[in-house]
């Protein structure tokens, strides 16, 4: 039996507190609340932004062994997640990806694969695949 | 084993975000490979795959046909169609 610390955590990055707050609600209600799941919105002076130190804490907050996937919405939350991704110890830095998808979307779909047990790469391919579905 | 099934979806919105992710959950409990088609000449898709699924969008009324192969294919069908009949309430948590 997997155990929700054996899944993927999944992580929500967005300009916005209330975008991480919704998606990550969306996540809880469709997928269920089984997996680590941790979210982060808006910079450090409660505006829309992204800050590094807080997506670092919302990593570790997800943390799993079996590693983290991020989605992101826009450019600053892309560069600031890479960015928190260098500055987390060297044995953690390559378990956790970035997946190019659509914030709310990539989020349920790598939310479903997580729960079924499936590796940090499976989640993050099925993120992207749904991304790519739509163009 | 090699199972057969079909059920009408009767969800009033068909197979759109939230009943495509508790139909792929429930499949992912299965060892058996589960496909599930809109049509009984297919295209038949992994159910398994919530990507596939939600790309289905298959409207109210339409009929699923499920097809599960290995050994907790029976289980798996039954499962399957009972979460169809019961409108998506009984996915797993």
């Amino acid at each position: 039996m997997i155990t929700a610390t054996d899944k993927v955590g999944i992580v929500i990055v967005s300009h916005s507190a209330k975008v991480a707050l919704g998606v990550a609600e969306m996540v809880a209600q469709m997928v269920g609340s089984d997996i680590p799941l941790a979210w982060t919105g808006g910079n450090s002076e409660g505006g829309l932004g992204t800050s590094v130190e807080q997506i670092i804490d919302t990593i570790n907050a997800a943390w799993s062994e079996a590693g983290v996937a991020i989605l992101v919405d826009l450019g600053g939350a892309e560069t600031n997640s890479e960015m928190a991704i260098e500055m987390l110890p060297l044995e953690r830095q390559d378990r956790v990806v970035i997946c190019d998808a659509p914030v709310v979307e990539g989020a349920i779909m790598a939310a479903t694969e997580s729960w079924g047990g499936s590796d940090l790469d499976t989640v993050r391919r099925t993120a992207e695949e749904f991304g790519k579905k739509m163009d | 084993m090699d199972i057969h099934g079909s059920v009408q979806l009767v969800h009033a919105g068909g197979l759109h975000a939230r009943p495509a992710v508790a139909l792929t959950k429930l499949a992912k409990t299965f060892r058996a490979k589960i496909l599930i088609a809109a049509s009984a000449e297919g295209p038949w898709i992994d159910a398994k795959s919530v990507v596939k699924v939600m790309g289905m969008k298959t409207p109210a009324h339409s009929t699923l046909f499920f097809h599960a192969l290995g050994d907790d294919a029976r289980a798996a069908i039954e499962a399957m169609t009972r979460l169809v009949e019961e409108d998506f309430s009984g996915a797993p948590e």
